[in-house]
């Protein structure tokens, strides 16, 4: 990106948010009793416990819980923000933008401009982007970027696979500038619309409203019950774009960065779910030290789970100052994004 | 490409079967708690092996390991 003011973005602080209530595995045994003789198997997925959102707490009361946190734990003052970016799915009203509510919420400046986007797992690399070109393009100095799940609200309670993967979360991350460069590097997008249905909920969009046959369960060939209002994700179809694609954008990042893998201090994955992880990182011949996972007591928190992951990995010192960290975010849409991050 | 390798490293894989069990006739879905995760592990397993994608489909059609075999073979 050509940059037009000689200021250079990069990730200044993390904070996040998970909602208070707790499923562990032995609730989901105890839901699921069939399964318990799959355990050590389903232990290869790497969650233990996940955060779930009770029924009347959104997406924004998440971010903005996720964001007063922020506040409280670093130095950072509300007035200091220039730019808000909420990324979520579930939206509080079909209009207005529900950005503009957490501005207010924040009590974040009235120069503060805002906006939703609408991305699962690839969002906050989405983010990073867009982050850096407000930056290094618009001149901004703060940029603040929500990600936020509620996505365990729309699980049929017969849809184990899900269930077992998923958990709610909020992070909140401070995009700002430094002169050093290369703190957000070069970026590798990708879509691939043709697979929307690989995960979607079907209706209750604009697409297809609710409907009687909205509700008619279907159930698939491994016993995961859900219908069309509720979410739906092909797991194994799923499993092979990541496997597939992954290894992929992080060769073509590579190259747009002219590094090789030994370049790379450290890669965080989305934490889809550990097997699906470590099958990528062998098939790229990266070690065990060279990765930083954390799901196991979150699962799979959408947009926010690369955040959370840096926020502990930056905690336990596996990620240190001067560290170059690949990061690659890939799901629904189909949706993909990787960059480099240097701290 | 050998058949008892390829059920040797599925017997690996999975952690419900006792080695010598699986044979080329078995009906995969026989295996104890077969669930999406084995389909995974499969997955994975012929991937990472094979350089050969199988998809959920493939699984759905093939009944026994020799079934998911051919197809390896096949696509090699």
């Amino acid at each position: 990106m050509y940059n037009l003011l000689n200021t250079n973005a990069y990730i200044k602080a993390i904070s996040y948010f998970l909602p208070e209530k707790v499923y562990t595995n032995s609730d989901f045994y105890k839901n699921f009793p069939e399964s318990h003789q799959n355990k050590d198997n389903l232990n290869k997925i790497g969650v233990q416990k996940r955060h779930i959102v009770k029924s009347n707490e959104t997406a924004s009361d998440l971010a903005v819980k996720s964001a007063e946190l922020f506040f409280k734990e670093h130095s950072i003052k509300t007035e200091e923000i220039d730019f808000l970016l909420f990324c979520a799915q579930e939206f509080d009203h079909y209009t207005p933008t529900t950005a503009c509510i957490i501005q207010d919420r924040l009590n974040l400046p009235k120069t503060c401009g805002a906006l939703d986007y609408n991305l699962g797992c690839s969002g906050f690399v989405y983010g990073l982007s867009l982050a850096k070109g407000l930056i290094e393009s618009v001149g901004l100095k703060n940029v603040l970027l929500i990600t936020s799940s509620t996505l365990t609200k729309k699980f049929h309670p017969k849809d184990k696979s899900s269930k077992f993967v998923f958990g709610d979360g909020a992070a909140t991350t401070l995009i700002s500038t430094r002169e050093l460069p290369n703190g957000i590097g070069k970026f590798v997008f990708g879509t691939d619309g043709s697979g929307k249905n690989k995960i979607i909920v079907k209706d209750g969009g604009a697409r297809n409203a609710i409907t009687e046959t909205s509700i008619k369960d279907f159930t698939d060939e491994y016993g995961n019950t859900t219908n069309d209002s509720s979410f739906y994700m092909n797991g194994t179809s799923v499993f092979i774009f990541g496997l597939k694609t992954v290894p992929k954008i992080i060769m073509e990042l590579l190259e747009k960065e002219n590094k090789t893998i030994e370049d790379i201090d450290l890669f965080i994955f989305h934490q889809a779910n550990l097997f699906l992880i470590d099958s990528i990182r062998k098939k790229l011949k990266i070690t065990e030290q060279k990765t930083f996972n954390f799901m196991e007591n979150v699962g799979n928190t959408v947009s926010s789970s690369i955040p959370i992951a840096l926020y502990e990995a930056i905690k336990c010192g596996k990620a240190k100052k001067g560290d170059t960290i690949l990061v690659v975010g890939f799901g629904v849409g189909l949706s993909w994004a990787a960059t480099t991050i240097k701290l | 490409m050998d058949i008892g390798d390829f059920i040797k490293k599925i017997e690996n894989e999975i952690e419900e079967i006792t080695p010598g069990v699986l044979k080329a006739d078995t009906n995969y879905r026989n295996i104890p708690g077969w669930s999406s995760m084995h389909a995974l592990i499969i997955i994975a397993l012929i991937d990472t092996e094979y350089n050969v994608t199988i998809t959920g489909s493939d699984i759905r059609s093939c009944q026994t390991v020799n079934d998911l075999f051919t197809i390896v073979k096949s696509r090699v």
